[in-house]
C-alpha cells in the first residue's frame, strides 16, 4: 500500500514541476517565438502560437538599425571583467574570514550583504555625480568598477561558504610545509576551491550580464552593453513587440548557452554549496 | 639537530586557560609521547611547538634559537596531522615534493628525494595516484613522507593513527618505530592511547588540564607514578585504586595495586571476593573481582584461568608493589 501511495505521490509532484517549469519558461518561449513574426502578427488577438508567418525579417531590421556585435562585446567584456576582478579582491578576503575569522567576522559578513538590501536607486545620484566629475559615463572601465562593487558581497559570500568546507588542517600542513600565504592560497586553496570558484564565476558572470540598472543609468551608447540594447527597442515612438523579441532573444542567447553548458557548475553555485 | 625546549609556555583562549604554565626540554633525537585524556592540551602544545598557535607566554627555543615568533615555515619541523591531511587535488609524488618544491629546490633533486622516500615508505608503485585512491594506511605513509623528504629537525605527530583500524595502528606503530630508529630525528607524538605512549616512547609527557603530571621513561611512569592521575593512565587495565579502611591500614588516603601484581589463588588468600567480570582474551584473563570489605578489583591471572561469574577466588597482593597515595594524591615514598 505504502508503495502506491509514493508512486501517487511521485506522479503528482512531477507534474507540478512540470507545471511550474513551463510557466517559469513561457515568458522565453513566447518571447522566441514572437521574434519569428511580424509586428501584425506579434499583437494579433487571438494570439497565434505556432502558425503563423514564420519571417526573419526582424532579426535583419534590428542589426541594421544597431550594431549587435558592439553591445554584445561590451557585455562580455563588462560582465567577465567585473567578475574576473571581484574574484581576484574576494579570494583573499574570503580567505581571511573563512580561515582567520575574528569576533566581527559574522558582522563583515553581514554589513556586507545589508549593501544588497539597500535600493540601488537610493545611490544613483552620488555615483552619477561621481562618474561624471571623473569622466567615467558611458565607459566600459566605469562600468567593470561598478558591477565589481555591485556583485563583490555575493562573490564573497559564495567563495566564503565553499572556503568553510575546506579542513583548516590541509592549510595548516602547507604553512608547515613552508608554504608563504600567497603560495598556501595559489597552490592549495585555490585549487581545492576550484568547482566553488567556477560556479561562483558563472553566477556572477549572468548576474553582471543581467544587470539592467546600473548599465541602463550610466551609458548612453559607447559602452552600452545588450541590456541597453534591448531597451532601445521599446520606446517612445511605440513598442514593436516583435522587433523587441527579436532583440532580447539576442541578447540572451549567449548566457543562456554558458547556463546551458555549465549547468552542473550552476546547480551547485546556487544551493550554495549544500551539497557536495 | 633537534632541541626543542619550552620555558614557561602558556596558552589562553580568551577566558581559558588551556595551558598555564610549562617548562620541558626535549633532548635532539628523543622519542617523545604526550599523552593525556582529551581537552588536557596535549595537540595545542604541539601546535605552539608548530607555530601554528601563538603562545600567550613563555617562549619556544628550536637548537638554541628563541622560535617563538617564527612562522610555521621557518622552524624547521615537518608535522603529520590527524587527518592526514593531504592536498588532494596532488597526486602522491606532488604531495610528497610540495615542502621541496616550496623550499625552492631543483628539480632533479627533488625526484630523487621523492623517490627515496617512496622506497623508504613502500609507495613506489602509487606516486601517480591520488591521494583518494588510497587506502588509510597508504594515506598515512604519503602523510609521513611528505614529512621525512625535508629532513627537518624534528617531526610532530598529532595522533596520526586515530584513523586507522586496530590492525593497521598496530602496524603502523612498528613502521614509526622503525623510522625513528632509521633517522635518528627528533619526534613529538600526541596520543590519548597510552598503549602507545608505552610502546613507542623514549620519554612520556602526562598531561592533564594543561598540566605535566609528570616525564619520564615508560617504565619509570609505570614503576613509580608520582601521583594518582599518572597512576591510574599509565597501565592497562588500570591499576585498582583503592581508598577507605583498608588504605588507611598501611597510613595512606589510596593505595594503588596494578591488576598484574597480585597472586590469585581459588582457596586461600589474603582477599576474598566474588568474580563480576571474566574476560578470557586468550593470553590473559583480566577478572572483576567484588572484594569484601575492599570493592571492586581488577586482576590479571593465567590466560587459561578457569573461573566464572559467581565464583569466588582469593586475591593476595604484592606488597612491594603497592603504591601508597596522600590526601593531595602524591605518591608517598616507600617507607624506609
Amino acid at each position: 500500500m505504502a508503495r502506491k501511495v509514493t508512486t501517487r505521490r511521485k506522479l503528482v509532484m512531477t507534474a507540478i514541476a512540470w507545471v511550474l517549469g513551463l510557466m517559469i519558461f513561457f515568458p522565453i518561449l513566447w518571447t522566441f517565438l514572437t521574434s519569428f513574426k511580424t509586428e501584425a502578427d506579434a499583437i494579433a488577438s487571438p494570439p497565434q502560437f505556432l502558425f503563423f508567418h514564420w519571417t526573419l525579417e526582424n532579426y535583419h531590421e534590428v542589426q541594421s538599425r544597431s550594431d549587435y556585435f558592439k553591445h554584445f562585446s561590451n557585455s562580455v567584456i563588462i560582465s567577465f571583467g567585473s567578475t574576473l576582478i571581484g574574484l581576484i579582491i574576494a579570494i583573499p578576503s574570503a580567505w581571511a574570514m573563512a580561515f582567520a575569522p575574528t569576533k566581527k567576522t559574522k558582522d563583515v559578513l553581514m554589513w556586507m550583504l545589508s549593501t544588497k538590501m539597500m535600493p540601488p536607486v537610493g545611490a544613483l545620484i552620488p555615483i552619477y555625480l561621481l562618474f561624471q566629475s571623473f569622466g567615467l559615463l558611458d565607459s566600459r572601465i566605469g562600468l567593470v568598477m561598478v558591477l565589481t562593487l555591485i556583485n563583490l558581497p555575493i562573490i564573497v559570500w559564495m567563495l566564503y561558504t565553499y572556503f568553510k568546507e575546506i579542513p583548516g588542517e590541509i592549510l595548516e600542513a602547507a604553512r608547515m610545509d613552508g608554504a608563504s600565504l600567497m603560495k598556501e592560497i595559489a597552490y592549495v586553496l585555490t585549487p581545492m576551491a576550484v568547482p566553488g570558484i567556477a560556479s561562483t564565476l558563472l553566477l556572477n558572470i549572468i548576474l553582471a550580464w543581467n544587470e539592467a540598472f546600473w548599465t541602463l543609468n550610466l551609458t548612453a551608447s559607447k559602452a552600452a552593453p545588450l541590456t541597453t540594447f534591448i531597451a532601445s527597442y521599446s520606446s517612445p515612438e511605440g513598442l514593436f513587440y516583435a522587433k523587441l523579441s527579436a532583440a532580447s532573444t539576442m541578447a540572451i542567447a549567449p548566457i543562456l548557452i554558458l547556463g546551458w553548458f555549465s549547468q552542473k557548475q550552476l546547480v551547485r553555485g546556487l544551493t550554495f554549496g549544500a551539497v557536495k | 639537530m633537534g632541541s626543542i625546549s619550552l620555558q614557561k609556555v602558556s596558552k589562553v583562549f580568551g577566558e581559558a586557560k588551556v595551558i598555564p604554565s610549562i617548562d620541558l626540554d626535549i633532548n635532539n633525537g628523543e622519542f617523545v609521547v604526550f599523552v593525556g585524556p582529551s581537552g588536557c592540551g596535549k595537540s595545542t602544545l604541539l601546535r605552539l611547538i608548530a607555530g601554528l598557535e601563538d603562545v600567550s607566554g613563555g617562549k619556544v627555543v628550536i637548537d638554541g634559537k628563541d622560535a617563538t615568533d617564527a612562522a610555521p615555515s621557518e622552524r624547521g619541523l615537518a608535522m603529520v596531522f590527524q587527518s592526514y591531511a593531504l592536498y588532494p587535488h596532488m597526486s602522491v609524488r606532488n604531495n610528497i615534493a610540495f615542502p621541496l618544491k616550496m623550499a625552492g629546490m631543483p628539480k632533479e633533486e627533488i625526484d630523487k628525494k621523492v623517490s627515496d622516500a617512496a622506497r623508504v615508505l613502500n609507495l613506489t608503485d602509487y606516486l601517480e595516484r591520488n591521494p583518494r585512491q588510497l587506502s588509510g594506511g597508504q594515506r598515512q605513509r604519503v602523510a609521513i613522507g611528505r614529512a621525512i623528504v625535508r629532513q627537518p629537525s624534528a617531526f610532530l605527530f598529532d595522533e596520526p593513527l586515530s584513523n586507522l583500524d586496530a590492525a593497521l595502528r598496530v602496524n603502523m606503530r612498528l613502521e614509526i618505530s622503525e623510522l625513528h630508529q632509521q633517522l635518528k630525528t627528533t619526534m613529538i607524538y600526541v596520543t590519548h592511547d597510552q598503549v602507545e605512549a608505552m610502546t613507542m616512547a623514549d620519554k612520556i609527557v602526562v598531561l592533564n588540564r594543561g598540566n605535566i603530571e609528570q616525564v619520564g621513561s615508560p617504565l619509570e611512569l609505570y614503576r613509580s607514578p608520582r601521583n594518582l592521575f599518572v597512576a591510574g593512565f599509565i597501565g592497562s587495565p588500570k591499576m585498582n585504586l583503592i581508598s577507605g579502611d583498608y588504605a588507611k591500614s598501611l597510613n595512606a588516603a589510596t593505595v594503588g595495586i596494578r591488576p598484574e601484581h597480585v597472586s590469585l589463588s581459588t582457596e586461600s588468600g589474603d582477599w576474598r571476593g566474588t568474580v563480576t567480570v571474566a574476560e578470557h582474551l586468550g593470553s590473559d584473563t583480566f577478572l572483576h573481582v567484588n572484594v569484601d570489605g575492599v570493592g571492586p578489583v581488577t586482576v590479571r591471572a593465567g590466560g587459561e584461568f578457569g573461573v566464572k561469574h559467581g565464583d569466588t577466588v582469593f586475591i593476595t597482593p604484592d606488597k612491594s608493589r603497592m603504591h601508597r597515595f596522600d590526601d593531595k594524591g602524591l605518591a608517598i615514598p616507600a617507607a624506609a
